[in-house]
């Protein structure tokens, strides 16, 4: 099997090229082919010459991988699966909103981190995904034109995938690949303490932190990773760092019924957040199968969501898509992987 | 605000210590030892690197509480960075490590331990710790050999310690799955805890199964090796 191009950054690009005996632009030349322009394959390289395009033939492939399902929901959110090298399928979700078109790219196929809440951590870890597999799922949907905002929202933790993570960030931001702004890219965590730092220091994406309650021994009920890392140290270390005017920094928070969506966790989590500008993401829970846990009432949201406006903390109800396609569960890759073992 | 290297090397608390024992007890599994400098709780885990500008991984302890040596249980990982190199340490040679911290903590209190392959590492410092009374401790493995503690564990937990072995037979061993053991299981009880320990996929499956035979939600934590 040859090696893809597609998902290389500048530096690779340039030394794959002097490794051929190739100019050291021909490095230059290919990333703008690769992802600036919409081709798909070395063949239609037509300013490489005839010699170089051989040889990178020989050796290597452009990369591009098509999805092999797609679901459209009524509100217009499509999940796209897309097959891994590995024999696996990740999902990606595009959300049409008005004017805006968001990307939620997977990052790991299946999930380590086992939260009590989601379905792809059913799935167990199955495998990374490389740079060009996570840039693949922007690069080759045919809204790829329209994208407004990309959010590493899907499938698997970024920052245990951190290298391929960081890459696919410099292909999408820098000039020589998509050119996209990093405020229009937000990467979310649990909060893994040393990728989130590494992240900090090396992109300028927004970052959002899944935190789910402010209580220590209950997201240690919800979200295994509270063990090894506690979100007082996840608090602690964003605390200490300077996000500036334009980065972002948001929590997430599935407010689930009489477990998180109380007063006392309001009291909380000012109190935690205290210091920092930051908005929370209130998301609404849509139970999955054999979970014991439940999404809270229309009226208890809004409630939660006034109460922590009137303290200072801007707090917004992310609105739910796609939910007649499970659009942002993990099933769609569970099903078609239960499938091919069953098969 | 410092910066690079030097952030993360101020940030993570680490401390050089030397190492006291680096033993491989099982095929590639290895139980890395120092000498303990601080009060912890068994259950805790440690960071652990050999190179203090590198992000740490995290390890429970494998020790108990009042020995004179913190100890790591860890195998080889194919695709690993850090756990090759440990493998190569000999006593005399520095790691850095954190203090212990952690919340994955038991008590008197009837319970049972559910691990599988090094997950085993927390249940046995509490057991080296003196609490062990009223539990049941659950291992699961692929291979024989990969019961590690099991002479200690039978000798004094006698038939609260099952051993589950997925791919070989021997007496006393349950021939299967954690997974498999537990569904056989018809009176499983409701109103204790469950700690279980080892990778995502043994830990989803056992936490689901749990909440299926009716123990709530809020009795299991769970430590998930990643």
């Amino acid at each position: 099997m040859k090696t893809a191009l597609f998902g290389k950054t500048l530096n690779e690009l340039t030394a794959l090229a002097l490794e051929l005996g190739l100019p050291k632009f021909t490095g230059k030349q290919m990333a703008e082919w690769l992802y600036q322009k919409d081709i798909a394959s070395i063949e239609e390289m037509t300013n490489l010459s005839k010699k170089a395009r051989e040889l990178l033939s020989d050796n290597y492939e452009f990369g591009l991988v098509d999805s092999t399902k797609v679901q459209e929901s009524v509100d217009g959110t499509k999940k796209y699966l897309f097959p891994t090298a590995q024999g696996k399928f990740i999902e990606t979700a595009m959300i049409p909103d008005d004017d805006r078109k968001t990307v939620c790219v997977s990052s790991q196929v299946g999930c380590k981190m086992g939260c009590l809440f989601c379905m792809t951590g059913k799935q167990g870890f199955q495998g990374q995904l490389t740079a060009g597999e996570i840039v693949n799922q922007i690069r080759n949907i045919p809204e790829r034109h329209e994208i407004t905002n990309i959010v590493y929202m899907g499938m698997g933790e970024p920052f245990d995938n951190l290298q391929e993570v960081l890459k696919s960030l410099e292909i999408l931001t820098s000039d020589w690949g998509f050119a996209m702004s990093p405020r229009r890219i937000t990467v979310s965590t649990i909060g893994i303490v040393p990728g989130m730092l590494t992240f900090l220091q090396n992109s300028e994406a927004h970052l959002a932190v899944s935190m789910h309650t402010p209580f220590d021994d209950e997201r240690e009920k919800l979200m295994p990773v509270q063990i090894a890392y506690p979100l007082s140290e996840v608090i602690r270390e964003i605390k200490s760092w300077d996000f500036g005017r334009q980065r972002r920094i948001s929590f997430e928070y599935i407010v689930f019924k009489g477990l998180n969506d109380s007063p006392r966790h309001v009291r909380e989590l000012v109190q935690i957040l205290n210091g920092i500008k930051c908005r929370i993401n209130l998301i609404r829970f849509h139970p999955i199968p054999g979970t014991p846990l439940e999404g809270t009432d229309e009226n208890t949201l809004q409630k939660f969501k006034e109460q922590l406006n009137d303290k200072g903390i801007l707090t917004t109800i992310r609105a739910s898509r796609g939910l007649d396609i499970y659009a942002a569960c993990g099933l769609l890759s569970t099903k078609e992987i239960v499938g091919k073992e069953q098969s | 605000m410092p910066k690079g290297e030097e952030y993360l090397k101020t940030t993570l608390e680490l401390a050089e210590v030397t190492i006291t024992g680096n033993e491989e007890i099982s095929p590639g599994v290895y139980l890395l030892s120092w000498a303990r400098s601080h009060d912890f709780h068994p259950g805790m885990v440690v960071k652990v690197t050999d190179d203090p500008v590198l992000p740490p991984r995290i390890y429970s302890i494998c020790s108990g509480n009042d020995e004179e040596d913190i100890r790591v249980l860890f195998n080889i990982k194919e695709d690993g960075i850090l756990t090759p190199r440990l493998a190569g340490l000999i006593p005399g040679m520095k790691i850095w490590v954190s203090k212990p911290y952690g919340s994955f903590k038991d008590n008197q209190t009837p319970a049972w331990w559910i691990a599988t392959g090094t997950g085993i590492a927390p249940f046995y410092s509490m057991f080296r710790s003196g609490i062990s009374e009223n539990k049941t401790l659950i291992h699961g493995v692929r291979n024989l050999s990969q019961f590690y503690f099991e002479d200690e564990l039978e000798w004094a937990m006698g038939q609260r310690y099952v051993r589950c072995c997925a791919h070989e037979q021997s007496c006393n061993v349950f021939p299967g799955r954690v997974t498999q053991y537990l569904e056989e299981i018809n009176d499983l009880p409701t109103n204790i805890n469950y700690y279980l320990c080892g990778k995502a996929l043994m830990v989803v499956e056992v936490r689901d199964l749990l909440i299926a035979k009716g123990v709530p939600y809020e009795n299991i934590l769970a430590e998930i090796y990643f």
